[in-house]
């Protein structure tokens, strides 16, 4: 103590002193000043109680440290102080032998360690193992436990694995029964020790021979408890990793599924049947009964939520199941009163899905209802499993369903469903869309929505079908320009982007236009100078097209009349409308001709435009276009003068051709003169300006870039055959210039063989394969594999047929009927490549390199290692067979290789699917007989568990081994399940 | 399993962290600000889950006290409030009728509570009963344990006076 009053002494502002010690504020003290404090004071007495806490934790007194370290921990899980900085200090005092402290130190390091940050972690190794070992009060392993599961990295996992397993392990709970004289028949660190051994068989893989067989004893414990958090372990495992090599176990689980009478641990098990089911048919089959049973007698919700989730997701051939699970999510979505039930009802419905989609037409009022539910999660839900179950022959009921619920919605909402609408039609390049006059129609309807904050949305797919469906050009110009005429619109700022779009789409397909001195008059009201620059210089540019175009026709108009008054020998005075009639017939047969021979490709502009002057009689006078031209002169003049850049330049540019035009005499003549100047005067400018024009824009694919030829001089291979030489060196591991020779390579393949050096390829991929570990996961060929075709119909979704019809139902009984039926096939949609959409989904990721190791290493100690890759090989021959996919055109040699292991991945798959075939030829009698078998089997083991504890354990150690004799030609999970 | 456990106040004060997956600091602190916003905002009568990042926060509201946790896509939210409520019901036997002050002022108190009933994010004592004798047990091992060390630091003190 002496000591501590000299320090005191020499540094009294940092170091820690007795007076610090004795007149040390409690816990309580620091809550009450932190509560008493006015508004605003809180970040000055944080910190100066911080500053306390940092000299007081330094204290050597241990009852100081303990009160400043409970501050600390106060301080950061309340207010969220960081804590980091202090791990050291709960080290310290975690070997305190008073209970106070110890639990204060664990505490403190349990909220405050963290797994990869808090580098003095590995200083606890020697602490937790002593606390862990049997001798210690059953206390202070219970907080070790807690700590581990809780902030273990993987070392200390791999090094603390072998205390856990006393702890895991029934002898030694029987002896700490003994100390602590529970009258319960096993130590209640059992389950803790079951959950820590989870959290570190994640985390280190290593550690499964050791932990795992100790795990599955627990699942026989007579402790509830122990079966409780063994099975939660399991569902944790099952759930993260891959599933399979859980299945001998199986029989284990079913057990408990019968037995069991605890809802959590029924609830934990449905988890991991649900995972189970989908890779062995006759546990499916087995699993109806019970399942059955327990939403029929189960009164908790929870678990009869979990059964309804369990049946829709792992058994969609059960048909008698699925309806009595439909029939419950019905009574959940009907039921006023808690909205929890209703929202999770719609949940279970998503995962129900198309393929069985009558579970969701027979809800379908309740789904619908539910779009105006109170609750914004729930309408969320109802929007998204209502999108999940659109095809393309209900998306019209839908859509127009929504969008009209919409206008009646709340903004959010109403956003919420566009966007909906807008992704799920825009799909895949619109596959859904068989009516596109319909569509944007649609599209031009929810611009009129007053909440309507997609424009972006709706520009890019305004123009995008411009672009892509000829079809849909009339309508998409009818469209845009009831958008363009309305004055209203142009106030909205959300709706600018959307007139944008619509002044683009009818510059560039003016031709499809009616009436173009309404459309210029639109494009150039008054109210248009609420628009931003950028809208108003594509107004100004579409006001462009629409005059180089009128005059154009108005020529090809002339010269129609001139051709005609020469084969029919009209007079010049006759009425233009006869000479246009005329004119119309005469070139009507070369038009319908080449349309009918070559579709729409052959058919350019002027032949397109010939036909519209012969269907609509267009009916250019002088008048309307000196009409046009004065307009455009007077709205767009004052803006020559504009701030802007883009709109400036524009209206120059239009104002230039009209002063143009306006100097060549012949306009100013009579109409006589102006057919007569057209060779040479207006005729010409116009031919050149609508050339400018016609070129037709078109869409551009997204891998445009890379058919682009790498140009001579460029080299790419570069580091690829420095890599043939560092390979044919030696064995040397691959450094970071390897991920970057690898994308040069994926290039190289997508140029079709372009590339010389197939030799330094093979040996990249020879490389990858022995060490496919070092590599980056294989994820990444998603979007190489765009180059490949694909098995790809764009008009049928996979499994629509079936459910189609019922949803017919459901749209015309519940929806907004349509008007016409359109019977029309769908119309050409421009596709660049089948890259040019979305990504194909059905490519599965490749799974975390950790936790191919976990489950493989489960797989061994659950089934042994015969007749499977170990794991890591696994892992490797399973990513470079998918690499390989890619590589195939490159290397043909290594293609029998990678067919191999495909072949060894396969192998279980099929060997399980020829039993079952077995299975099926042995009949009726077999089953049955397997099925007594099972039966005794209960019989014996119930009699086990009562004639004792040893013999039970005994038999249990049995039921354990078997699958180990039994593996390779069938696994022991036939014997029962059969 | 559930990622973590969070007790706000209809204030927003935060009155108890739980985190079962490493979060950092900075990002627990974001976490807590994110849901409190999201959770406090909405109303009554409306359903006990919010999706969140992939997750799901099922929270539920006690007098003045928003009990949240945080859960993987594919857990049983109804699951959740029954363990929700399990912890709500211990601690109202602990402290005898529970308010917000009990919590406030024995917050250590409750983690121990919360460390019985979960253990790395997984439920694992299902007895009221059991929860409240561990809990018993340990604070009579810690009462005796203080009573020894305050008359060793009187004896202390009084030495060095």
């Amino acid at each position: 103590m002496a000591g501590g009053s000299s320090s005191s002494s020499s540094s009294s502002s940092t170091g820690p002193s007795l007076v610090d010690s004795l007149f040390q504020r409690s816990l309580d003290d620091l809550i009450k000043s932190l509560r008493s404090q006015p508004v605003g004071a809180e970040p000055a007495l944080l910190s100066r109680a911080l500053a306390e806490i940092r000299r007081e934790i330094r204290s050597p007194d241990p009852d100081t440290k303990a009160v400043a370290l409970q501050k600390l921990t106060y301080l950061s899980s309340i207010h969220g102080l960081d804590a980091s900085w202090a791990a050291f200090h709960a080290l310290e005092l975690l070997p305190s032998p008073s209970p106070l402290h110890k639990r204060l130190a664990y505490l403190a390091a349990s909220l405050s360690f963290h797994p990869s940050t808090t580098d003095v972690l590995p200083l606890a190794t020697h602490q937790l193992r002593k606390d862990l070992s049997p001798s210690s009060p059953p206390n202070f392993s219970s907080l070790a436990l807690h700590l581990l599961s809780l902030s273990a990295s993987p070392d200390l996992a791999r090094h603390l694995a072998p205390d856990i397993l006393p702890l895991l392990s029934p002898r030694a709970s029987s002896t700490t029964t003994n100390t602590k004289n529970n009258n319960n028949n096993s130590s209640p660190l059992r389950p803790k020790a079951a959950v820590a051994t989870l959290h570190a068989l994640s985390l280190c893989p290593d550690v499964v021979p050791l932990l795992v067989k100790p795990l599955v004893d627990c699942l026989s414990s007579p402790d509830p408890r122990v079966v409780s958090a063994a099975v939660g372990a399991f569902a944790e495992l099952v759930s993260a990793t891959d599933p399979s090599p859980y299945l001998p176990l199986a029989p284990e689980f079913y057990r408990l599924l019968t037995d069991s009478r605890n809802n959590w641990v029924l609830i934990k098990l449905l988890k991991i049947f649900a995972r189970l089911a989908p890779l062995e048919p006759r546990l499916a089959a087995r699993l109806v009964d019970p399942l059955c049973d327990l939403i029929r007698r189960s009164s908790a919700q929870s678990l009869v939520l979990e059964c309804v989730r369990t049946l829709f997701s792992g058994f969609p051939d059960h048909d008698r199941a699925l309806r009595l699970a439909v029939d419950k999510v019905k009574e959940f979505l009907t039921n006023d009163d808690d909205p929890n039930l209703r929202y999770l009802g719609l949940r279970a419905l998503t995962i129900l899905g198309p393929r069985n989609s009558w579970g969701v037409v027979e809800s379908r009022d309740s789904v619908i209802q539910s779009l105006a539910d109170p609750d914004p999660n729930i309408r969320h839900e109802a929007l998204r499993l209502i999108m999940g179950m659109v095809f393309d022959t209900n998306v019209v009921e839908i859509s127009v369903m929504l969008v009209n619920y919409a206008m009646k919605s709340d903004p959010v909402f109403a956003n919420e469903m566009l966007d909906a609408v807008l992704t799920t039609c825009g799909r895949n390049v619109y596959e859904l869309i068989v009516d596109f006059d319909w569509y944007v129609s649609l599209l031009g309807e929810m611009a009129r929505n007053p909440h309507c904050a997609k424009g972006e949305e709706i520009e890019r797919q305004l123009v995008d079908i411009g672009l892509r469906v000829r079809d849909a050009r009339p309508e998409l110009v009818r469209v845009a320009r009831d958008l363009l005429i309305d004055p209203a619109l142009l106030g909205n700022p959300f709706l600018w982007r959307i007139l944008s779009a619509a002044a683009w789409v009818s510059g560039e397909y003016v031709e499809f236009s009616t009436n173009w001195l309404e459309l210029v008059e639109a494009l150039l009201q008054p109210r248009t100078s609420l628009l931003p620059p950028l809208v108003r210089a594509v107004y100004i540019q579409a006001v462009f097209k629409v005059l180089a175009f009128c005059f154009s026709s108005y020529i090809d108009q002339l010269e129609a009349s001139q051709v005609s008054s020469l084969g029919h020998s009209t007079t010049v005075g006759g009425s233009t409308i006869e000479c246009n009639a005329a004119s119309a017939n005469c070139l009507s047969d070369d038009i319908t001709g080449t349309e009918s021979a070559d579709g729409f490709a052959t058919a350019d502009k002027p032949a397109s435009l010939l036909s519209l002057l012969e269907k609509k009689d267009p009916f250019f006078t002088r008048e309307s276009l000196k009409r046009i031209l004065y307009l455009i002169e007077t709205a767009v003049g004052p803006l020559s003068e504009n701030d802007d850049v883009e709109v400036q330049e524009r209206a120059r540019n239009v104002l230039g051709l009209i002063h143009m035009l306006q100097e060549i005499p012949a306009w100013k003549t009579e109409e006589e003169g102006f057919k007569k100047d057209k060779d040479n005067g207006v005729g010409k400018i116009m031919n050149l300006m609508q050339a400018m024009f016609s070129e037709e824009i078109g869409p551009v694919s997204v891998n445009a870039q890379k058919r682009v030829p790498v140009p001579e001089g460029l080299v790419l291979e570069e580091n690829l055959s420095d890599l043939a030489m560092i390979l044919t060196e030696g064995d040397i591991a691959p450094s970071m210039s390897i991920s970057f020779t690898l994308r040069s390579h994926q290039h190289m393949e997508t140029k079709d063989e372009a590339a010389p050096s197939v030799q330094s390829t093979y040996l990249l991929a020879e490389h990858r394969k022995r060490h496919g570990l070092y590599y980056l996961p294989a994820e990444k060929d998603e979007t190489e594999l765009n180059d490949f075709p694909r098995a790809y119909d764009p008009l049928l979704p996979v499994s629509h047929s079936d459910a189609t019809e019922d949803l017919v139902k459901l749209t015309e009984q519940s929806l907004i009927p349509r008007k016409v039926k359109h019977t029309k096939p769908r119309p050409i949609v421009l596709k660049m490549d089948e890259g040019d959409g979305v990504l194909p989904s059905a490519l599965t990721t490749v799974k975390e390199s950790k936790d191919d190791m976990l489950s493989g290493a489960i797989h061994e100690v659950l089934l042994g290692n015969e007749g499977k890759p170990s794991s890591s090989q696994k892992g490797s021959s399973n990513k470079s067979s998918g690499r390989r996919m890619k590589g195939v055109s490159d290397n043909s040699e290594s293609v029998p290789q990678s067919k191999e292991n495909l072949d060894l991945g396969d192998r279980e798959n099929r060997s399980s699917s020829s039993r079952r075939s077995q299975h099926r030829s042995h009949g009726k009698g077999r089953h049955r007989s397997s099925q007594n078998n099972e039966e005794k089997e209960e019989k014996s083991h119930r009699n086990s568990t009562r004639s004792g504890h040893h013999h039970e354990r005994h038999e249990h150690r049995q039921r354990g081994e078997t699958p180990l004799n039994a593996v390779p030609q069938a696994p022991a999970i036939q014997d029962l399940l059969l | 399993m559930i990622h973590f456990v969070v007790l706000i106040s209809r204030q927003g004060k935060v009155r108890l962290t739980k985190w079962y997956s490493p979060y950092s600091q900075k990002e627990r602190t974001k976490v807590i600000r994110e849901l409190s916003g999201m959770i406090l905002a909405r109303g009554p009568k409306l359903c006990n889950f919010v999706e969140w990042k992939g997750y799901k926060v099922v929270y539920r509201r006690y007098a003045s006290l928003y009990f949240c946790m945080c859960i993987d896509a594919d857990d049983n939210e109804l699951e959740i409030l029954e363990i929700i409520h399990h912890f709500v019901e211990i601690l109202d036997r602990y402290f005898g009728s529970v308010c917000e002050l009990d919590l406030i002022f024995n917050f250590h108190k409750a983690y121990y509570i919360l460390d019985e009933i979960l253990i790395a994010g997984e439920l694992q004592e299902p007895s009221k009963k059991t929860v409240a004798r561990l809990i018993a047990a340990q604070d009579a091992l810690v009462e005796t344990a203080k009573e020894q060390a305050s008359s060793i630091s009187n004896m202390i003190a009084q030495a060095t006076k």
